[in-house]
């Protein structure tokens, strides 16, 4: 219990409810929410470098997402405008003032300079790319995401032909009893995007369990029930992979006709430029 | 002594084999077998994932027919959804389907027959492996043309299935209780007035050359190939209802080697009731049979063959008129000739051109009801024609929707025993008496297997270069002596 005793910031008594502690966590980041938005909302515009092209967005804001206002597209799975930051699939590294950081835990700043398409960074980006499918199970010919998955989209954007590294095989279970959703562990790529936007009753619906090796994503069975079908399509359209998948919703898009087949990731921001 | 000659072809996919000859201590063949050494192991794989997975999960068993197991899956899946069997579905529904099918029989009809039988007959079987195969066609003026032609039919299915299911190969096009697409103006356009010789027409004028290629060469060559392999069997299919040739849907039906019917009309539903499958220790592939007649008398036929021999007619005109001439042969009764399997499957190839030029010309292609629901229950049973026979798919689901059971007789399978009957029956023709194993015995035992299945495995010799590997052995299944090519 030591480690919630101050959580940022508020003093909790020694002997707080874990739900209690749960509150505050919420209202926690909510805080930090409204301050990174009071910051930009105050904030003026910052000047910065993207690979020699001069960009402008407020002050602040996150690094991936000031990019994508300026045309240029920072790969990156677990990050959407919008979204608090979790920094944790490090597929949007950059090299800032020298130094490679996350670009979606970076706010902008008054002369930044960002390497991004860079042949080093490309080279690191992939091997990202392939550790996270060996490190899960992955077999895009019978998921339904494949051509909508944003994880299969940066394969073939980075041309991963063969995964440099072995398969770990990991053995994983699915989780078919949660109402609308079927969660498939094995595609699971630990972004922590549903836990951070799908919620019912101001709960989450997802949450990791587990620690290391063995963490996993988690489903709230009670609170899935509750999900409504719009609710489950969000929840499925969040997950940059296919491991949040509605029930009985499979391969009624046609080949040919799903995002990635017609335009390659990262194509629709490079056009605004 | 007696000895025991291994055969051990085939490195790839479908079906790694291998052909034991044992001999007597005369020489002359006692038993030979065709043992499958496979074991893909997707009946225990699909277990646990969602139902609506398996069309495009299973089809990856097969690189040459995966739409028939994405259609048999899906058909299994309709029932489960509640749309029914069989007719249940939107006409949109069914007949993308059926357009699907048909351009993967004729697709596959023609890989089969030019790409890996024709050489084989047209060289004949002890001719040269350098040449004896598609590209020996293309650089023999003679067969010149036919290659080409073969090679253009094959693209033409293909396309069919690309505009029905997504791409060429492993599409996505059939979902439990119908199709994810229609077909586009453009694309029907393109297949019935496409520029020479892309079109429906030509391929219909093509496919009726085969017919005829296949007459001619086999009224030169009547002993051969009427005598290469026969032996009396059961045969097995579906039928539409009223009797005609369905290779999409239907009831089925078995007869016997004189055509006396065993069972009509039967909703494969209930196919346990008619069909039981036996394991045997020497092989991973079981043995299936007709449960009325038992494991001795049970095994049957399917496929071309056996298609003909249960159709009373074919519903499209220029194959019907084929058909005549070919049940003639036999004074109507059923054909026991395994390489009439050939004449068969070009007879089939023909209809589905005609069948193909049928249904573009279908508005209902066009329509946009693509999906028919209703309320789910927890079994599905699929069935359907394949190139290669009937293709049985059952599955059963659990109330999360997860597959806790599939069973998949494929028509290999089928054809276990029949295949085995071939071998032993050329075997005996061409072993007894020898002491060593000769390259056209090799091919013979080879030719014989493919007239019922050109899967890769059987097939790679087609190239030229056959992964051919004989052993012989003593009765004490001492290694005598080992032949590598
Ligand atoms: S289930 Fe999907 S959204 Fe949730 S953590 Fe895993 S990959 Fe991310």
């Amino acid at each position: 219990m030591g480690l919630f005793n101050n959580l940022f910031g508020k003093k909790l008594p020694v002997e707080t409810p874990l739900d209690k502690v749960q509150d505050t966590v919420s209202s926690a980041k909510e805080v930090i929410k409204t301050d990174i938005q009071k910051e930009v909302n105050m904030s003026n515009k910052v000047k910065f470098i993207i690979d020699g092209k001069e960009c402008t967005a407020e002050k602040g804001m996150m690094l991936v997402d000031a990019a994508a206002e300026n045309g240029v597209y920072i790969p990156v799975l677990c990050h959407m405008k919008g979204m608090i930051p979790a920094g944790s699939c490090r597929v949007c590294t950059c090299k800032i003032n020298g130094r490679n950081m996350a670009g979606c835990t970076t706010p902008v700043d008054e002369g930044m300079k960002i390497e991004n398409d860079t042949p080093e960074l490309t080279e690191l980006r992939k091997t990202i790319v392939e550790v996270l499918f060996v490190e899960g199970n992955h077999f895009c010919p019978a998921c339904e995401k494949s051509g909508n998955c944003e994880l299969q989209a940066l394969g073939y954007k980075y041309q991963m032909m063969v995964p440099r590294f072995p398969y770990s095989f990991p053995p994983k279970a699915v989780e078919a009893g949660a109402g609308k959703i079927y969660l498939d562990r094995n595609r699971c790529i630990m972004c922590k995007k549903c836990i951070r936007t799908v919620h019912v009753d101001g709960k989450n619906v997802f949450a990791f369990r587990g620690r290391g090796a063995h963490l996993e994503i988690n489903i709230d069975k009670t609170l899935a029930a509750k999900l409504t079908d719009k609710q489950a399509q969000e929840a499925m359209d969040v997950c940059p992979v296919g491991s949040i998948l509605r029930k009985e919703k499979g391969f009624d898009e046609p080949i040919g006709t799903r995002k990635y087949d017609k335009h390659q990731i990262g194509s629709e921001i490079e056009k605004v430029s | 002594m007696a000895q025991k000659i291994t055969i051990e072809p085939v490195t790839r996919v479908e079906g790694h084999g291998k052909v034991t000859i044992h001999l007597d201590d005369q020489g002359n063949v006692q038993q030979s077998r065709l043992h499958i050494v496979e074991f893909r192991g997707f009946e225990r794989f699909v277990q646990g994932r969602p139902y609506w997975e398996a069309p495009v999960l299973v089809q990856r068993l097969c690189g040459i027919c995966p739409v028939s197991h994405h259609l048999a899956a899906a058909k299994a899946l309709d029932v489960i959804v509640g749309a029914g069997t069989g007719h249940g579905l939107t006409p949109t529904g069914e007949k993308m389907r059926r357009l699907m099918h048909y351009g993967q029989m004729f697709q596959s009809h023609a890989l089969h027959f030019f790409h890996l039988a024709a050489p084989d007959l047209l060289f004949g079987y002890d001719a040269n492996p350098a040449i004896r195969n598609v590209i020996g066609l293309i650089i023999t003026p003679e067969y010149k043309d036919l290659a080409v032609q073969a090679v253009l039919m094959r693209k033409f299915g293909q396309e069919i299935i690309r505009a029905t299911a997504g791409k060429k190969i492993h599409g996505t096009g059939a979902i439990p209780g119908g199709i994810n697409k229609n077909l586009s103006l453009e694309e029907k356009n393109e297949f019935l007035n496409g520029p020479d010789p892309m079109n429906i027409d030509k391929m219909i004028a093509w496919a009726q050359a085969s017919v005829d290629l296949l007459k001619d060469f086999h009224s030169k060559n009547a002993a051969f190939i009427d005598n290469f392999s026969m032996f009396p069997s059961n045969h097995l299919s579906l039928v539409r209802e009223d009797g005609a040739l369905d290779l999409y849907h239907g009831v089925l039906k078995a007869v016997d080697s004189e055509g006396n019917v065993i069972f009509d009309g039967v909703d494969y539903q209930n196919y346990t009731d008619y069909i039981e499958e036996e394991v045997r220790s020497w092989s991973y592939m079981k043995f299936p049979y007709i449960k009325s007649l038992g494991k001795e008398k049970g095994w049957y036929r399917v496929g071309p063959l056996a298609r003909l021999n249960t159709a009373k007619f074919i519903p499209t005109p220029m194959a019907q008129k084929e058909f005549e001439i070919y049940k003639a042969y036999t004074n109507g009764k059923p054909n026991n000739m395994c390489m009439h399997n050939h004449w068969a499957r070009l007879i089939e190839l023909l209809h589905s051109a005609e069948m193909i030029k049928l249904l573009l010309n279908d508005p209902d292609l066009m329509k946009n009801d693509l999906v028919t629901k209703g309320k789910k229950v927890s079994k599905g049973v699929g069935l359907i024609e394949a190139p290669r026979g009937t293709l049985f798919h059952h599955y059963e689901i659990n109330e999360n929707d997860q597959i806790t059971k599939a069973n998949l007789i494929v028509s290999t399978t089928n054809n276990n025993q029949p295949m085995n009957e071939s071998v032993n029956f050329i075997a005996k023709k061409m072993m007894n008496g020898q002491k060593e194993i000769t390259e056209p015995m090799m091919n013979a035992v080879e030719i014989g297997i493919r007239a019922y299945d050109p899967c890769l495995s059987c097939a790679t010799h087609a190239l030229g270069k056959m992964p051919l590997e004989i052993s012989l052995y003593n009765e004490n299944d001492q290694l005598l002596d080992r032949m590598k090519k």
